[in-house]
């Protein structure tokens, strides 16, 4: 058991795999970069949400009809709010309410989850046809 | 001859265990940052888990983190965090211990390849437990927030590896 650790530097004495970092942390950056920006520019809005539950589809609503859905399961109650063509989960019995914390969702894709219920209410685009692109 | 040395490094792992541990209920007293994103965490613990890796080997960074994971799951958490913590943890003690072998980067980047890892690992296990492959979207938020913490525990992890002497366990 060697207690010598020559190979490790602070921050400020910048080692030599100071340059393999930088190529380390730059690839990381604009895997993020590349990932966050697609999620931002290919998620059209969605017109449908669906709601599964332990992973089972539960129920299928409309976005452009304002509603109120209770979704009663054995595990607590979450209440469904869709309303000027977004979703919104507005209580829920479980403890630390995540999901009605979560901002309401219309693109297609976004989803809020509630891991105590086991509850997942996703955005969908039932239309099929791709966000608008220039073409 | 060994014997003496093996009961040190035994106790000298305990002790760290222990440290991990109360790491982990520091970590759970402080408040969420954002309520909306669950997971985002400091990994303090990881503190204790990589001063083992470069100070004593993987195999000891390995054990401290099972037991700290085991004792801080029955005291804090459930059976589904167990899984969630579980996967996270396998995951970054193996991409840190590889990357540690390629000694190609410094401990920071080791660090913080180990916290986005750990949530990867968290993800990947949500998506299969949940059935929904949509929570694959949060790994963004997760992979930004798990490079700043990494970062933080990989600078504070290398001064406790040059500042910490443990010739007394050994």
């Amino acid at each position: 058991m060697s207690t010598e650790n020559k190979n490790v530097t602070l921050p400020h004495q910048h080692g030599k795999k100071f340059k393999n970092d930088l190529i380390f942390l730059a690839v990381l950056l604009s895997v993020i970069l590349v990932a966050g920006l697609g999620v931002l520019l290919f998620r059209g809005a969605g017109d449908s949400v669906t709601v599964t539950v332990d992973g089972k589809l539960w129920a299928e609503y409309p976005l452009n009809e304002d509603r109120e859905i209770e979704i009663k399961t054995e595990r607590g109650v979450n209440l469904l709010v869709i309303k000027d063509g977004k979703a919104e989960i507005v209580r829920a019995s479980c403890p630390d309410g995540i999901c009605s914390d979560h901002r309401p969702i219309n693109r297609d894709g976004e989803s809020i989850i509630c891991l105590p219920n086991k509850v997942v209410v996703t955005v969908r685009a039932t239309r099929g046809d791709a966000p608008d692109v220039i073409s | 001859m060994n014997k003496k040395s093996n009961v040190k490094r035994l106790t000298f792992l305990g002790l760290c265990a222990t440290v991990a541990l109360l790491l982990s209920y520091v970590e759970f007293l402080l408040p969420p940052l954002f309520v909306a994103v669950p997971g985002i965490k400091l990994g303090l613990p990881n503190l204790i888990i990589i001063f083992l890796l470069y100070r004593l080997g993987w195999r000891a960074a390995v054990t401290v983190s099972m037991i700290r994971l085991l004792i801080s799951s029955i005291l804090f958490g459930s059976a589904m965090t167990f899984a969630y913590s579980l996967a996270g943890a396998v995951l970054s003690l193996l991409v840190m211990g590889l990357l540690k072998k390629t000694d190609l980067f410094s401990m920071t980047v080791v660090s913080i390849a180990g916290g986005v890892s750990h949530n990867l690992g968290q993800i990947l296990v949500a998506m299969l437990l949940l059935n929904t492959p949509q929570i694959v979207y949060y790994m963004i938020v997760l992979a930004v927030t798990g490079t700043i913490s990494g970062c933080f525990i990989g600078l504070c992890g290398a001064l406790l590896v040059k500042r910490v002497s443990i010739d007394r366990f050994n």
